[in-house]
C-alpha cells in the first residue's frame, strides 16, 4: 500500500475532473453557442424594436401613441382583456378544482379538450366564429334579423380572444393542485370548515402565485393576440382595431416609426410579463418548500 | 366516547379494501390498527372520520351509540392527524392550531382572546409554545407532527384518529414521540385510534391492538395477547421474527424431522401438514444434545451488540435458524461461528393447514413441552430484521 | 395504491357538481360549439370539392412551405434548444437568470410585433440583412424568412420541455457511468441522450405543431407571394376574404386534423418521458 501511495504524489494534488462535467474548453464553447443563438434570435430583435421606435425622435414616438386611432385601439384592447381574463380565470379555477379533486369518467377527454385552443391555429380560432356568427354562418341570418352584430364588431373580438386564452389559467393550476393533493382541504373539513371557508382559506392561498401567473400570461396573450382577432375584426379603424392590428396597419402603410412605437408598448407588456413570471416563480419557490406535504402513498 | 363500526365494507373498483369489518373501541382507550400495506387500516380510519363513505349496505358508524354515518366530516367532532400532517403551509403554527376555532359560525366562535388562550395552552401541552410564529416549513418532522396533533385537539374532538402518526419520522424521533403520545393520552384520555404498519409501535403504545390483513380484522387483543397468543400464522409472522418449521400433526403429536411434541387436539391417525413456529427467544441453545426434542445446527454468525445476543445458525438440511439468547447464556456457551450446537424449542405454536384450501388456521395456542415460564418480552424485535 | 388515492377523493370535498357543471358549460359554449360549427360546415362540403381544393397548386405550394419550414425550424430548435437548456441547467455564469427569463420572450411577445421586428432586421437594408446581402443570402420575403420566424416562435417549447428533465437527471447515474470507465462523450451519448430523447421529441413536436399554425410572425417576413411564400393559415384568410367559406373550411379541417394527430403523438411522448416537462405555454 505504502509504495502505491508513494507512487502517486503528483496525482493527489491535481484536481479530480468531475464525471458530471465537460472539459472546460468544451463548456465555454457550448455556452457561447447557446448564448450567441439567444442573442441573435431574441435579444437583437428586442433591441431593434426600441431603436426603430425612437429612430425618428421622441416627439414622433409620443405622437404615435397619442393619435386618436392608437388611443381607441388601446381602449379596445384593454376592454377585451378586462372581459376575457376574469372569465377565463373563473373557468380555470373551476376546471382545476373539478379535475384535481374528483374522479369521474371522461376526465382525460376533458383535460384534452381544455388544451384544444392551444392546438388550433389562431387563424382557425377566428374562422370558427365567422362560421358560427358571420353573415354566412349558422346563426348569421338570425343575428341579422335581431340586428346583433358579432363578427366585424367588438363581441367577435372578445370571443376570439377568450378562445385563444382559454386554457392558460387552468393549465397553470392543474399540475400544481395535483401535486399539492387534497389533504390540506380534507384537514380543514375535519376541523369543521365549510366548503367555501376551505376554498378561501386553504386552497386559494396555496394556489395564489400560480393563479396570478396564469392570469398574467392570459392577459399578455389577450392583449397581444393577432391572428384570431385579425380574422374577426374587419379592421375598422377607430372601431374594431386592437393594438396589434393597429401595428399591422401602420406597418403596411410604411409608417415604420409609428408602428414600432405602438409595438414597443406591447413589447414592454411582454417584458413585464417575463419579470412577473420570474418574481412569481421565486415567490412560489419560497412559499412552497420542497419537503412540504407529500401526497399520501399508502391506503 | 366509544366508537363502533358495524359490518363495514369498502370497494375501490375491483379492489376490496374492507370486507365486512366490525370494530369496537371502548371509551378512553388508545387502539392501534395494525397491518401491512393494503390491509384496509387507513380506509377504516378514514371511514370512521367521515373522509370516506363505506359501501352502501354497510352497517352504522356509532359514536357513543349514536349513528354518525350520515353526518358530514366536519360535524363528527373528530380530530384527524394525517400521515404527512397536512399542515396549512401558508399559516403559522398559531394560525394552524386556531383554524378549527376560527372557522366556526359566529355564534359558536370563541372570542379572539379565548382563541389565543386556548391555542397557547395547546401549544404548551405539545411543548411547542415557543414556535407559535413559525411556518410549517421551518419545523422539524417531529415538531410538525405535534402541531398537527395540537390542531386536531383544538376543536375538542370526541375521538382522535391518527393515520401512521410516526410513519414519516426517523427512528430516534419516532421512539421519543411514541412514548410522548402514550403519556399525552394518559393525560387527556380521549378515545384514540391510530394506524400503523409497525408492530413494535403498536405493541408499545396501544392499550389494544387490532390486527388487520386483506380487508379483514384478524385479531383484537392487548399487546401481550396478540404477541403471545397470535390467532393465526399471519399474526405470528407479522408481530416479529419467527422460525417456521414445516412438519405435520398425527396421533396426538406434532412432528417435524425426528422431533415430536404432544398435540392432543389432533388424535386421528391421519397426518395433516402443519407449520411449527418458534420465536427466536423461545429457542434454547445447548452445547450437548439434551433430551429428545433438540436438533443439531452450526453457528454461522453471532451479533453480540445489544441487550440480547442474536445467533444465526443453519440446520443440517441448510435451513436457517435464528436464536436470541441472554448475555449470561452466551458467555456460558462460548459461541463462535462454526460451532456445532443443539437447539430445542422452549415453546412452539402449531398451525395446521386447513383441508379445504391451503390457508392455515389457528388451531391451538401453544404446545409447551415443559412448564417453563414465558419470558418477559425482550428488547427490540425489529432489530433482528 | 395510486388509484385509490385518486378515487378516494371523490367523497368528502364539496363543489363537484358546481365546478364540473360550470367547466363543461363554459367549455361547450366557447370551444365545442364553434368547433362543431366548423365540422358541420365541413360535412356539407362534397368530397370532390375537398379534393379540388387540396389539389390546387397554390394550396399544395402553401402546404409544402408550411410543413417544410415548420420542420426545418423545429429541427433547428431541437438542436439549439437542447444546447440552451443544458447550459441553463448545468452551467453557472453571470446573467443566467436573465437568459433564463428571456427564453420565454416568444411566448410573451405578440406575434405581430415579432413579425415586424424580424422583417426589419432581415430586410436587405436591415441590421442583419445588410450583412447577409453580400453573401448572396436573402432572408426577408423568402422561404428562409419563414424559417427564421418559425424558429423564433418555437424555441421556448424545446427549452422549457427539456429543462425540468435535465434538472431531474440524477448525477449519480453519470458518476456511475464514469466509475465504470466511460468517457464524458460516451456518457453523453449512452447515458444522458437516451434519457432526454422523449422530452426532446416532445419539444420538437410542440414546436412543429405551433409552427404549422403560426400566422402573425410569418406574414410580415414572408412577403406572401402566391405559390412561393404563402403559408397555409394565410391562405385560409385569403379564401375567407374572397368569401370562399368552403375552401377555408376544407383547409381548416385539414390543419385541425394534423394538429390533433400531433397532439396525440405529444401525449404519447409525454407519457414515455413519465409526464415530465411542461407542454409549453401557448
Amino acid at each position: 500500500m505504502s509504495t502505491l501511495a508513494a507512487g502517486l504524489p503528483a496525482r493527489t494534488t491535481r484536481q479530480v475532473r468531475l464525471a458530471t462535467r465537460e472539459p472546460i474548453l468544451l463548456r465555454a464553447g457550448v455556452a457561447i453557442v447557446a448564448i450567441g443563438f439567444l442573442m441573435l434570435f431574441l435579444i437583437v430583435p428586442l433591441v431593434a424594436i426600441f431603436v426603430e421606435a425612437l429612430s425618428s425622435g421622441l416627439g414622433v414616438y409620443l405622437a404615435a401613441l397619442r393619435e386618436p386611432d392608437a388611443r381607441s385601439a388601446i381602449r379596445l384592447t384593454l376592454l377585451t382583456a378586462a372581459i376575457a381574463v376574469p372569465l377565463n380565470m373563473v373557468f380555470g379555477v373551476a376546471a382545476a378544482w373539478a379535475v384535481t379533486r374528483f374522479d369521474f369518467r371522461g376526465k382525460g377527454i376533458l383535460i384534452t379538450l381544455i388544451d384544444m385552443p392551444f392546438a388550433v391555429s389562431p387563424v382557425i380560432s377566428g374562422l370558427i366564429y365567422v362560421l358560427l356568427f358571420g353573415l354566412h354562418g349558422w346563426l348569421g341570418p338570425w343575428l341579422k334579423a335581431q340586428d346583433i352584430q358579432i363578427i366585424f364588431a367588438v363581441p367577435g373580438i372578445v370571443l376570439a380572444t377568450i378562445f385563444v386564452t382559454f386554457p392558460f389559467v387552468a393549465r397553470e393550476l392543474i399540475p400544481l393542485m395535483q401535486s399539492q393533493g387534497a389533504e390540506e382541504e380534507e384537514s380543514a373539513l375535519v376541523l369543521g370548515a365549510s366548503g367555501w371557508q376551505t376554498f378561501l382559506r386553504v386552497t386559494l392561498p396555496n394556489i395564489k402565485w400560480a393563479l396570478l401567473y396564469g392570469v398574467i400570461l392570459c392577459n399578455a396573450r389577450a392583449m397581444g393576440e393577432f391572428g384570431a382577432v385579425s380574422v374577426v375584426s374587419g379592421h375598422i379603424r377607430g372601431l374594431t382595431n386592437t393594438v396589434p392590428l393597429h401595428v399591422e396597419i401602420l406597418y403596411n402603410e410604411y409608417n415604420f416609426a409609428a408602428a414600432f412605437a405602438v409595438a414597443s408598448i406591447l413589447t414592454l407588456l411582454a417584458l413585464l410579463t417575463l419579470v412577473a413570471r420570474s418574481l412569481v416563480e421565486w415567490k412560489s419557490r419560497r412559499a412552497v418548500p420542497k419537503h412540504a406535504t407529500l401526497p399520501e402513498g399508502e391506503p | 366516547m366509544s366508537i363502533e363500526a358495524r359490518d363495514v365494507s369498502k370497494h375501490f373498483g375491483a379492489f376490496t379494501a374492507l370486507d365486512h369489518v366490525n370494530l369496537h373501541v371502548p371509551t378512553g382507550e388508545l387502539v392501534a390498527l395494525l397491518g401491512p400495506s393494503g390491509s384496509g387500516k387507513t380506509t377504516l380510519l378514514r371511514i370512521i372520520a367521515g373522509l370516506e363513505s363505506p359501501d352502501p349496505g354497510s352497517g352504522p358508524i356509532l359514536f357513543h351509540d349514536e349513528d354518525v354515518a350520515d353526518r358530514r366530516v366536519g360535524e363528527r367532532r373528530v380530530g384527524f392527524v394525517f400521515q404527512h400532517y397536512a399542515l396549512f403551509r401558508h399559516m403559522t403554527v398559531f394560525e394552524n392550531v386556531a383554524f378549527g376555532l376560527r372557522v366556526r359560525p359566529r355564534a359558536d366562535r370563541p372570542s379572539r382572546s379565548e382563541i389565543s388562550e386556548r391555542v397557547h395552552a395547546l401549544l404548551k401541552l405539545v411543548q411547542l409554545d415557543w414556535l407559535a410564529d413559525r411556518y410549517p416549513s421551518q419545523l422539524s418532522g417531529g415538531q410538525r407532527q405535534r402541531v398537527a396533533l395540537a390542531r386536531a385537539l383544538a376543536v375538542e374532538p370526541k375521538v382522535l384518529l391518527l393515520d401512521e402518526p410516526f410513519g414519516a419520522l426517523d427512528a430516534r424521533v419516532r421512539q421519543e414521540l411514541r412514548r410522548w403520545l402514550r403519556r399525552l393520552h394518559d393525560e387527556i384520555h380521549v378515545t384514540s385510534v391510530f394506524v400503523t404498519h409497525d408492530q413494535e409501535e403498536a405493541l408499545e403504545v396501544a392499550d389494544r391492538v387490532v390486527v388487520m390483513n386483506e380487508g379483514k380484522i384478524i385479531q383484537v387483543g392487548s399487546p401481550a395477547e396478540v404477541f403471545h397468543d397470535p390467532a393465526s400464522e399471519f399474526v405470528m409472522q407479522f408481530l416479529g421474527r419467527v422460525n417456521v418449521f414445516s412438519g405435520r400433526v398425527e396421533h396426538g403429536k406434532a412432528v417435524f424431522d425426528s422431533l415430536e411434541w404432544d398435540y392432543p387436539e389432533h388424535v386421528e391417525r391421519r397426518a395433516r401438514p402443519a407449520k411449527l413456529m418458534v420465536r427466536p427467544h423461545n429457542l434454547v441453545i445447548h452445547a450437548k444434545p439434551s433430551g429428545k426434542s433438540c436438533f443439531p445446527a452450526r453457528v454461522t454468525h453471532v451479533n453480540a451488540a445489544g441487550p440480547t445476543v442474536k445467533v444465526e445458525l443453519v440446520r443440517e438440511s441448510g435451513e436457517p435458524v435464528f436464536v436470541e439468547v441472554t448475555r449470561g447464556r452466551y458467555a456460558a456457551l462460548d459461541l463462535h461461528a462454526g460451532n456445532v450446537v443443539y437447539v430445542s424449542p422452549r415453546e412452539l405454536r402449531v398451525f395446521v393447514e386447513k383441508e379445504d384450501d391451503s390457508s392455515i388456521e389457528f388451531n391451538r395456542p401453544d404446545a409447551r413441552d415443559n412448564g417453563e415460564a414465558r419470558p418477559a418480552r425482550e428488547g427490540s424485535i425489529r432489530d433482528w430484521k | 395504491m395510486a388509484t385509490h388515492a385518486i378515487i378516494r377523493r371523490q367523497s368528502v370535498l364539496p363543489g363537484f357538481g358546481l365546478s364540473l357543471g360550470y367547466t363543461v358549460l363554459y367549455l361547450s359554449l366557447i370551444v365545442l360549439l364553434p368547433l362543431s360549427a366548423l365540422f358541420l360546415r365541413a360535412a356539407s362540403i362534397s368530397w370532390s370539392r375537398f379534393v379540388e381544393t387540396l389539389a390546387d397548386p397554390r394550396v399544395l405550394a402553401a402546404l409544402k412551405l408550411s410543413f417544410g419550414a415548420a420542420f426545418v425550424a423545429a429541427c433547428v430548435n431541437a438542436l439549439f434548444g437542447s444546447v440552451i437548456a443544458w447550459v441553463l441547467v448545468r452551467y453557472r455564469f453571470p446573467g443566467r437568470r436573465f437568459i433564463d427569463a428571456i427564453v420565454d420572450l416568444p411566448f410573451a411577445l405578440p406575434t405581430a410585433v415579432a413579425g415586424i421586428a424580424l422583417t426589419t432586421l432581415y430586410a436587405p437594408s436591415g441590421w442583419i440583412g445588410r450583412l447577409l446581402e453580400p453573401l448572396g443570402l436573402r432572408v426577408a420575403y423568402t422561404e428562409l424568412g419563414v424559417i427564421v420566424a418559425l424558429t423564433f416562435i418555437g424555441l421556448p417549447f424545446v427549452v422549457r420541455t427539456l429543462q425540468p428533465v435535465i434538472e431531474d437527471l440524477n448525477p449519480e447515474m453519470e458518476e456511475a457511468a464514469a466509475s465504470l470507465g466511460a468517457r464524458r462523450y460516451q456518457i453523453v451519448r449512452h447515458v444522458i441522450l437516451p434519457e432526454l430523447l422523449p422530452a426532446l421529441l416532445t419539444g420538437f413536436a410542440l414546436a412543429f405543431a405551433r409552427a404549422i399554425g403560426e400566422y402573425g410572425s410569418v406574414v410580415f417576413i414572408s412577403g406572401n407571394m402566391p405559390n412561393k411564400t404563402e403559408i397555409l393559415p394565410l391562405l385560409i384568410i385569403i379564401k375567407l376574404e374572397q368569401f370562399d367559406f368552403a375552401g377555408a373550411t376544407v383547409l381548416a379541417v385539414l390543419m385541425i386534423s394534423i394538429s390533433f394527430m400531433l397532439l396525440l403523438a405529444i401525449n404519447y411522448l409525454q407519457r414515455l418521458s413519465g409526464g415530465r416537462g411542461r407542454a409549453g405555454l401557448a
